[in-house]
């Protein structure tokens, strides 16, 4: 009789816990989500090689994968890619569909007031141009009035065409602007400095063009999380991995695997990590 | 207005940016500008296409025929945005002269192919749409037609196709409509109409749910003028007696 009753508390007791666990989630917040659900989403490019683009097997892969793999490790949870584009990272964060962005994504003003982001940093880039050998470009200046092909969403478009008075026709992706290149339509393509150094080492398909042009606007690339998840849990976690992986050289050590040429900004600021100790 | 959309961003957020900031004003203008003109162009060529083909497609000449009929299925029955790129990236690359350095030059600029490549399609619908309403026009008013003397080219353009414009106008409306909205595609091969404006600004300015607001309002308001329009035609244009 005593022991029924007993069964029956614990019964009742095991019933309060589940709804408790499931009436929780959505109150709490993002870390705490991330680990009852067991899985961490990543916004993440799926075409710009090195940083994260899809292998043969259709897999994705890149410098930015495996930061977010290695995140994803730290947590104790399983990473899940979605990619995005240049032009969709952001409302991917602030409309929830991610719980971070790690999409080569630079530091600026207007994005610090929409989304959270994450210092310090793990990359840094600037604008350069790629452009044919045969056009002999030196300066920027020399684009004036000319044709630029560029990519829709990049911050870099509106800089460039009022600096210097070049006319950027944005396609939708990459590919599309690589193409209109080769088919002449534009002078150059506007792009990261790091992300066509990669292709000017491949010289089957690259061997007549050059990037030329001084690198511009060099900023550094983020980390995102909602806004308000920047000083909660998980953007003080992400914050200090990264912290540690600047001072114990994983960075570099990425940068190496996969081929970037070596970004004098990164090793500076691991130096600065390790002297802060 | 300007002062009104500058207090609504700075008291709640909301950002409309092209009605107080005079270059996405400038920027967003010029997409429209360059939106009407595709449709425009495309609007007539689509017309000219639609008219020649099904004139072509009732040839006494087979493969004339045939060549209607296979432009009809194949423009049909692929993707437009597959077509699009099609026309600017295959067709553009082989449509190039070399110039200095081995570079390629384009002939044909993106503007020209997204009118070509719109026109393309909505020909093909029209030329079934004017195909429909030249069947339906009785076999007895082109008996007539000949009866008076008239020569083919003269039946056809005298009698047959305004009678046959008159029956197909609503399923033509259709067809126009579609095609005013699918101008939208030219974003893709980077023609700076009004998406393609948009979305530079909102990537600057990050208020895309101003912007998707405004280019949704835009295209309601274009496509309702238009459908306005055309009723006031087919109203002037009733045939008595005809039921439409």
């Amino acid at each position: 009789m005593r022991l029924a009753r007993t069964a029956g508390l614990s019964q009742l007791a095991l019933v309060a816990c589940l709804i408790i666990a499931f009436a929780t989630p959505a109150a709490a917040d993002g870390l705490d989500d991330i680990k009852s659900k067991g899985e961490i989403s990543f916004g993440v490019k799926a075409e710009y090689k090195p940083f994260g683009f899809r292998d043969a097997s259709g897999e994705i892969k890149g410098f930015e994968i495996d930061i977010a793999t290695a995140i994803a490790k730290a947590l104790g949870v399983k990473p899940k890619f979605e990619p995005v584009q240049d032009a969709t990272r952001l409302p991917f964060i602030t409309q929830g569909r991610v719980d971070v962005v790690i999409a080569t994504m630079n530091d600026t003003a207007e994005r610090r007031r929409t989304v959270g982001i994450i210092e310090p940093f793990y990359y840094a880039s600037g604008a350069s141009l790629l452009a044919p050998k045969s056009a002999k470009l030196k300066t920027w200046e020399e684009l004036k009035g000319k044709k630029v092909c560029g990519t829709q969403g990049s911050n870099w478009n509106k800089p460039i065409e009022e600096k210097f008075g070049v006319e950027v026709v944005a396609f939708r992706g990459i590919a599309e602007a690589e193409t209109a290149l080769k088919n002449g339509e534009c002078i150059g393509f506007l792009y990261g400095n790091t992300s066509l150094a990669e292709r000017l080492a491949d010289p089957v398909r690259w061997g007549d063009y050059e990037a030329p042009l001084p690198t511009l606007n060099e900023s550094p690339w983020a980390l995102a999380v909602k806004a308000e998840e920047k000083d909660r849990p998980l953007g003080k976690k992400i914050s200090e991995l990264l912290a540690g992986w600047h001072k114990d050289g994983t960075l570099l050590a990425l940068e190496k695997k996969w081929g970037l040429p070596p970004s004098p900004w990164l090793a500076k600021e691991s130096e600065k990590y390790k002297a802060a100790k | 207005m300007e002062a009104f959309f500058l207090h609504l961003y700075e008291s709640t957020g909301v950002n409309f940016s092209i009605f107080y900031d005079r270059r996405n004003e400038l920027k967003f203008l010029r997409g429209l500008s360059v939106s009407f003109e595709l449709m425009g162009i495309t609007l007539l060529g689509s017309l000219v296409i639609g008219v020649a083909g099904a004139w072509l497609g009732g040839s006494r000449w087979r493969a004339v025929r045939w060549a209607v009929r296979g432009y009809v299925q194949v423009l049909r029955n692929t993707p437009p945005l597959i077509q699009l790129y099609f026309f600017f990236f295959a067709l553009g690359s082989v449509l190039s002269i070399m110039g200095p350095g081995g570079r390629p030059i384009p002939l044909v600029n993106n503007f020209v192919w997204a009118c070509i490549g719109l026109s393309a399609v909505a020909g093909a619908f029209n030329i079934e749409i004017f195909r429909a309403g030249i069947e339906s026009v009785p076999r007895n008013i082109r008996d007539a037609a000949t009866a008076l003397g008239l020569s083919r080219v003269r039946a056809f353009f005298l009698v047959i196709l305004p009678l046959a414009f008159r029956l197909c106008l609503p399923a033509l409306n259709n067809n126009m409509v579609n095609l005013l909205k699918s101008t939208t595609l030219a974003y893709a091969i980077g023609v700076p109409e009004v998406l393609y404006v948009s979305a530079q600004i909102w990537s600057d300015e990050f208020n895309a749910t101003e912007m998707m607001t405004v280019v949704l309002v835009v295209y309601a308001g274009i496509t309702t003028a238009f459908i306005g329009a055309m009723q006031v035609l087919e109203r002037r244009l009733k045939i008595p007696g005809y039921g439409i």
